[in-house]
């Protein structure tokens, strides 16, 4: 970045000291002393504890260590802590030298008068639950009465209240994210003349109303909820989650309580009789990085993601730094090893899932199926009073049936040349996760278990990793195989023979049909030659055809099974070998997503004759195989529906049904979420040695550590975890989100550093205010819209920003809160701002993310161009920033110029930076530059006759206030030059003023291009101005 | 003493910009004395300002070739006679113990190199012969034979080497250099980032700034359209129309500033008025057109508007001269896991000549002395053979190459065993070069820090060791 081009606003961890000699306070500055110094090796972690002493605790500071006390209350001469750092004899000094470390001769007097004074443990202060401090009776407002007591005596007065043209504009952005109109801001000067107070509340709840409400502070718990449109790593692949966008933003419309909030994004798969937005909160869970790259382990990178998730879920609700403990045990925090990856085994034992997600209409359809479909049912049930016998008689029937196949116990399984690395489950199942291969074959190997076989037997099976459960990889969760090949080794030889077949069928046998589009692969299949059909393409010698069993969006997610017959029983003498090779050529060659991979298959021999797939879905089949045990209701759904198909007089309801079950809607759109282990899958979490994956320890079952609120569940789940991190008694999530929420709103958290309250977290200046709020918003029912309300009504808020001289020398960055916020809006707010100003600005709420323009050697810098990267050329090109496509390896150059993160990791905090390249967007990007051809033919049209009514009309739509004598003349004079230099040729009136210099749009009388052009070069200075661009 | 004398130029320069730029009115000379204080300069302190490290370095900056893919060390710089007299056996039993390739079965049959190898320079250092042009520099160079990391694929293992870190969200090598060390130029931007052949497998992330503030991101420039992303001004706009435009803003702009005396209205000024000038100074450094024509031949650069890594290197040694504080060029070709021997001698073709026009280019400007050139990828290749002719990643062993910028020149640091897989002398970790980088910078590795999330956060992490060795 470039040099003078600076400034990061970072506020310092400045502590003010207002009174002279005094007591010492331990947590603002002893703590931070002894955290800095000594607690890497004298601290909570046992495994780097020296000589025994922890200094983290009184406890270990008073202890006798074999005739020395590290600190002795009252006595500095008696306490070995003092002599160790005053020494001069170098091997008994402390911080010793090989640390690195050193002590400040005033830290060393600190310590010293610490322990004159009684040398006195603070519990930290964000570990104990807030309180309500006491507030005078005269008090107003609870953080005014804070704020002026600190002032006095800091000698300070507050600033005065803003004018109402800056609190109308800091309101409308603070709430909504947008500038007000001049129509508003006129409106709420009138009735601010009337009643102040009276008129900023109507304001804001009026602003709390609207969509855009929602819009605005959603983007924010998306920095933290690490929210992106895409996979990140290598591919980086696009991910349809939108959905849970949609979700917060309509939560936090709603203002659900912060504790529901949480909760449903936790563990919103595992609530009792969840609904389908419950499962899409919980979408927060997944929305962290998937690496898809060729030959990748899968384990290693869904661990990588439970210590994202660990790491998101410590900064968005524990105010803690969890990932201190991946590797060993905290070394400032009460964390140890041990306890994090008990936390990390609620959110270990969990599915990497993803389901559809239906609109409000489909999920009405889909009931209305369900009930009639059910009703039909019963109509059977009703008609045939045996019907359980009957079906009892054909259960067992099909069972005697199922029983000649025996599951092959394999010894190798493997994707050809090393892509996918698939893995055999306790069931003899096989696996594939990872990278999403478009073609090629998988390979399996081993013994026959049968001396002869005569043929084999393909299971396709569901597996919660999946998308949608599978049973294939694609992106609708289905599969195709080209081609089965077989191949046998005896005893002693060294190739393999391959096996002939003769036959093959299936439960589901697929019409013959062209392969969907979306698998286009232009090498491979140039003409679309290659097709979908029967079992029997499995066989045909012919990749270009495969078997693909979809039986539509009602049973897509469902098993499968095919059967292949060879054409001579094959002996198999022992020691035998047999090999598979399910050949997969039906995927396609863009962007590396287009693959049709079966996600987990098993295979069985037999050696009976002539052996053949049943009729009905294998689900039926899998289900009465259980035999005895109970069965779920999707398993006995699946055999009464085999079995009422099977009877022929009941063919009529049957083919009813059909006919039903055909209106079952595709889904709108996914998501990605957590769920809870299917039966008999099993995840064990075990303590990872310096947070290596490959290298697990001791089992440890699931629990929060021991210095936070307990949590009294035996066995507790994921569910369990989110009531507990939401329970009044846990110290911190309160007091996280009210300080996020002020950070929002002053540009600093109350707490300098959100994403870390533990040890090393400075004191607040206004520890106070923070547990004030922290308890009020619990008081009241965690709204979020009642605890900005309260801030708004502050007269802190309200205050002027301007910065005396004064203040610049007592509190350069206001941390004592003597004036108002003032500070560059964020990178979102920043472009809308532009967006609203010129009137282009589409008010559209929710939706699948657009795609901005961006210039070709962005695209350019893909690992994999994106070629769905198609800029929207209508309305939707003027969306809210929020809705633009997040691509993590692709950073968008407008947003992330202005600080905006790219979603790697969960950010609770940008750090604004102005920098020439922020300077070189606002002034050039095309959106920006169509705002000033916007802004301009919309003052034209709405600002009045005179270039000074004009002029005024562009500050109040950019800036929110009128503009001077002297900006007129500027920008007046800017126009004047410039209508000249158009005329005269040298510039390029239509390219300045319209989008497309071909289409001219409709003017108002008498307004010529050369006006246009004139007022878009203004326009464009009026959008870069700092008032612009800045909150104040 | 010349690094003094900058220091304080620069400061002066701050000085004088801040009394021309901000000394408007009354609330503007308040505005001068209380900027320049300790206190006050926090909150807007120039945070790309050069500073001193922690000792004198021996390099100012960097040049970073990052060849991204997995050049395959066995082929370029680590002979295996060997490997080549066991071609087609399968390796020994007890080599595979516990490894893990990428893609293929360890299993696999031995692969000798395919391309011969020479003695070159006074220090006699043997490389391959698929690069004729890096071998007349050999002297000046230090291979380290001993490298080896965690990762074994692409995305993480690039941005380990990059960040440290295999996980995301970290800051690159760059830009803690930029963090530690701030910018000699006002013009440009301090850590530029030039890319050739295609994006990377680790992206963005692979220069980005992590948790650093955004100042401090590599700042990549382009090899079409804008180098510097909306650089040119709007279409029918000329310069004339610009400044009259930036004019006004900067008035406008001067007023906010002493209405409200915000220390951002005055970054921001500034930060418009640098973009100007980078309207002008990146165009200039782009336009090849100043270099004679046997320099273009020089780096084999056939069309000096095609953006490829001949033309990155130039720019890079460009970039250099303008007191650009680190260059870095990604080029992502090495992946053969098919077709090594075209494919290696493709890449070759288009890299060996122009990184030795730039070692050669940077000597005759007095400047690889303090200028630290990095050439190496994320991992090395497998002495096993993928398919018939390609190898996989290999994470135990492979080559860097460093030069200049004070490590010793004709000198080979480590060794790997008969077949380039493990290392059997000198190992030397992600985290030790690293280590080893930043102290040519002058820095201590363990002190440069950046507290986040309470930690005091290194690009080591907690573990790297300084080699030693190979410094001069």
């Amino acid at each position: 970045m470039l040099r003078s081009a600076f400034s990061v606003i970072i506020v310092l961890v400045s502590c003010l000291y207002l009174a002279g000699e005094s007591t010492i306070d331990y947590s603002r500055e002893i703590l931070p002393i002894l955290s800095e110094n000594c607690f890497e090796c004298h601290g909570s972690d046992e495994g780097a504890r020296e000589a025994d002493l922890r200094l983290d605790t009184a406890e270990g500071a008073y202890a006798d260590l074999i005739g020395a006390v590290a600190v002795a209350p009252g006595d500095p001469e008696g306490s070995e802590l003092i002599y160790r750092i005053e020494t001069k004899i170098a091997n008994d000094r402390m911080p010793p030298k090989d640390s690195k470390k050193s002590l400040t001769v005033n830290a060393k007097d600190l310590l010293r008068k610490w322990i004159e004074q009684g040398g006195k443990y603070d519990e930290h202060w964000a570990f104990q639950p807030p309180q309500k401090s006491d507030l005078p009776k005269t008090a107003k407002h609870p953080i005014d009465a804070f704020v002026s007591q600190r002032l006095k005596k800091a000698g300070l007065k507050p600033s005065k209240t803003a004018s109402a043209t800056t609190l109308v504009r800091r309101l409308y952005l603070d709430l909504i994210g947008l500038p007000p109109n001049p129509a508003e801001i006129a409106a709420f000067i009138k009735s601010y003349r009337k009643n102040k107070s009276a008129s900023i509340d109507v304001l804001v709840n009026e602003l709390m109303q609207r969509p855009a409400y929602g819009e605005k502070w959603t983007r924010l718990w998306l920095d933290v909820a690490r929210y992106a449109d895409s996979n990140g790593f290598e591919k980086d692949k696009p991910r349809d989650q939108w959905i849970y966008r949609d979700w917060v933003i309509q939560a936090i419309n709603d203002d659900m309580p912060y504790d529901q909030f949480l909760i449903e994004q936790l563990a919103g798969d595992l609530l009792p009789n969840r609904t389908q937005d419950q499962l899409v909160a919980s979408g927060f869970m997944r929305n962290g990085m998937v690496n898809e790259e060729g030959a990748i382990i899968p384990e290693q990178f869904r661990l990588e993601g439970i210590f994202d998730r660990m790491d998101c879920f410590g900064k968005a609700a524990l105010g803690l730094s969890l990932q201190c403990a991946q590797c060993h045990s905290h070394k400032f925090d009460p964390i140890s090893h041990e306890e994090y990856y008990g936390l990390f085994a609620f959110f270990n034992e969990t599915h990497e899932a993803k389901s559809w997600v239906y609109s409000d209409e489909q999920l009405e359809t889909i009931d209305n199926v369900r009930s009639q479909v059910l009703e039909l049912e019963n109509g059977i049930r009703e008609k045939r009073p045996d019907w359980k016998t009957e079906l009892a008689a054909w259960k067992q029937e099909q069972l005697d049936k199922n029983s000649i196949w025996t599951i092959w116990d394999t010894s190798l399984q493997d994707w050809e040349g090393g892509l996918n690395h698939p893995e055999e489950l306790d069931d003899h199942s096989i696996l594939t996760l990872g990278h999403p291969t478009v073609t090629g074959y998988s390979i399996t190997e081993g013994e026959s278990n049968l001396p002869i076989i005569t043929g084999i037997r393909l299971e396709a099976l569901k597996h919660g990793d999946q998308p949608f459960e599978g049973p294939g990889r694609s992106y609708w969760g289905t599969f195709a195989i080209s081609e089965i090949e077989l191949y046998r080794k005896l005893p002693g030889e060294e190739e393999w023979t391959q096996i002939e077949m003769k036959d093959a069928s299936a439960d589901f046998e697929t019409e013959v049909g062209k392969l969907n589009d979306y698998y286009n692969h232009k090498k491979l299949d140039p003409d679309n030659k290659r097709r979908i059909g029967p079992a029997a393409y499995l066989i045909d010698g012919d990749t270009e055809t495969g078997w693909a069993p979809d039986r539509g969006p009602i049973l897509r997610h469902t098993e499968s099974a095919a059967v292949i017959v060879f054409k001579e029983p094959c002996a198999m003498p022992e020691g035998s070998q047999l090999k598979v090779h399910l050949i997969q050529s039906h995927g396609g060659d863009g962007n590396d997503r287009e693959n049709q991979q079966l996600g987990r298959y098993r295979f069985s021999l037999t050696d009976v004759l002539e052996p053949k797939a049943p009729t009905y879905d294998h689900a039926a089949t899998l289900a009465i195989q259980k035999n005895g045990q109970s069965l779920s209701p999707r398993e006995e759904n699946a055999v009464f529906r085999a079995w009422r198909n099977s009877v022929a007089d009941l063919d009529a309801a049957n083919k009813e049904i059909d006919k039903l079950e055909a209106t079952y809607p595709e889904a709108r759109t996914s998501v990605l979420h957590s769920a809870e282990l299917q039966p008999g899958i099993k995840r064990v979490t075990r303590l990872l040695e310096r947070g290596a994956w490959n290298k697990p320890q001791q089992e440890i079952t699931r629990g929060t550590p021991a210095f936070l609120n307990p949590l009294p569940v035996d066995n507790p789940t994921r569910l369990d975890l989110a009531k507990w991190v939401t329970s009044k008694e846990a110290p911190l999530t309160a007091r996280v989100q009210v300080n996020r929420v002020w950070q929002a709103l002053f540009g600093n958290g109350l707490v300098a550093t959100p994403e870390d309250y533990g040890n090393r977290s400075p004191k607040p200046e206004y520890l106070d205010i923070l547990d004030w709020l922290a308890v009020d918003f619990m008081e009241n029912d965690w709204s979020i819209k009642e605890l900005i309300r309260t801030i708004l009504a502050s007269d802190t808020y309200l205050q002027s920003s301007n910065l005396t001289i004064e203040l610049r020398e007592k509190d350069p960055n206001n941390i004592l809160l003597a004036r108002g916020p003032r500070f560059r809006a964020e990178a979102e707010v920043v472009r809308d701002i532009a967006l609203a100003a010129a009137g282009l600005l589409t008010h559209k709420v929710g939706g699948p993310s657009v795609y901005p323009p961006v210039p070709e050697s962005v695209l350019y810098f893909n690992y994999v161009k994106p070629d769905y990267w198609e800029p929207a050329t209508d309305e939707n090109r003027y969306r809210r920033s929020l809705y633009m496509f997040r691509k993590r390896s692709m950073p968008d150059p407008v947003l992330s110029s202005f600080d905006a993160p790219n979603g790697d990791v969960s950010c609770t905090r940008r750090i604004r930076s102005n920098t020439p390249l922020s300077a070189l967007t606002s002034l050039n990007e095309p959106i920006f530059v169509e705002a000033s051809q916007g802004l301009a033919q919309r003052i034209l049209r709405e600002g009045g006759d005179t270039d000074a009514d004009r002029v005024n009309y562009g500050y109040l739509l950019t800036t929110g206030r009128p503009a001077s004598k002297l900006e007129t003349k500027e920008i007046i004079g800017l126009i004047e030059s410039q209508k000249e230099r158009l005329a005269d040729g040298w510039l390029d009136i239509r390219r300045i003023a319209f989008r497309d210099p071909e289409i001219v749009p409709d003017l108002p009388e008498g307004i010529t291009p050369r006006e246009v052009a004139s007022w878009a070069i203004a326009s464009r200075v009026l959008l870069n101005l700092d008032e612009t661009l800045t909150k104040n | 003493m010349k690094k003094e004398l900058q220091k304080e130029i620069a400061t002066l320069h701050t000085r004088r910009w801040f009394l021309q730029n901000c000394g408007v009115g009354m609330a503007g000379l308040a505005l001068n004395s209380l900027l320049m204080r300790d206190g006050f300069g926090a909150a807007t302190k120039d945070s790309l300002a050069p500073k001193s490290s922690h000792f004198e370095p021996t390099a100012k900056r960097v040049v970073y070739i990052f060849q991204a893919g997995g050049p395959s060390h066995i082929d370029l710089f680590d002979q295996k006679p060997e490997l080549i007299k066991r071609d087609g056996q399968m390796p020994p039993a007890e080599l595979l113990k516990d490894y893990r390739a990428a893609f293929i079965h360890p299993n696999s049959a031995l692969m000798g190199s395919k391309f011969t190898f020479d003695r070159h320079g006074e220090s006699g250092i043997e490389i391959s012969n698929l690069l004729p042009h890096i071998s007349k520099h050999v002297d000046d160079i230090c291979f380290i034979r001993s490298m080896h990391t965690d990762a074994v694929n692409h995305a993480p293992a690039q941005i380990y080497m990059n960040t440290g870190h295999q996980q995301f969200g970290r800051p690159s090598f760059g830009s803690w250099t930029l963090y530690g060390l701030g910018s000699e130029t006002e013009d440009l931007p301090g850590y530029v980032v030039l890319i050739s052949a295609k994006g990377t497998s680790g992206g963005a992330s692979n220069y980005g700034c992590g948790f650093l503030p955004t100042i401090y991101n590599g700042v990549p420039f382009r090899g079409s359209g804008d180098p510097i992303l909306y650089l040119s001004n709007p279409k029918g706009y000329d310069a004339q129309a610009q400044r009259a435009s930036l004019d006004v803003l900067k008035k406008l702009n001067q007023q906010t500033l002493e209405a409200t005396g915000d220390p951002e209205t005055a970054a921001r000024i500034q930060a418009y008025e640098t973009a100007y000038r980078l309207q002008t100074s990146a165009p200039e450094l782009m336009n090849l057109g100043q270099e004679s024509e046997a320099t273009l031949e020089a780096y084999a650069i056939k069309d000096p508007k095609k953006s490829n890594f001949a033309r990155n290197c130039l720019l890079a040694r460009r970039l250099l001269e303008r007191d650009v504080r680190f260059v870095q060029l990604f080029h992502e070709a090495w992946d053969q896991h098919s077709g090594l021997e075209e494919g290696h001698t493709d890449n070759c073709l288009d890299t060996d000549q122009p990184v030795a026009a730039l070692l050669q280019d940077l000597k005759d400007r007095d400047m690889l002395k303090d200028t630290l050139v990095i050439w190496g990828g994320e991992f090395g290749r497998t002495p096993m053979t993928q398919g018939k002719d390609g190898r996989d990643h290999h994470n135990r062993a492979f080559t860097m190459w460093l030069a200049g910028g004070g490590v010793k020149g004709g000198h080979v640091h480590g060794a790997t065993d008969d077949f380039g897989f493990n290392v059997i002398e000198n190992p030397v970790h992600v985290h030790d070069l690293n280590a080893t980088l930043l102290h040519t910078l002058g820095f201590d590795h363990e002190k440069l820090t950046y507290r986040f999330q309470g930690r005091d956060y290194r690009l080591t992490d907690v573990h790297g060791h300084v080699v030693h060795d190979i410094l001069a």
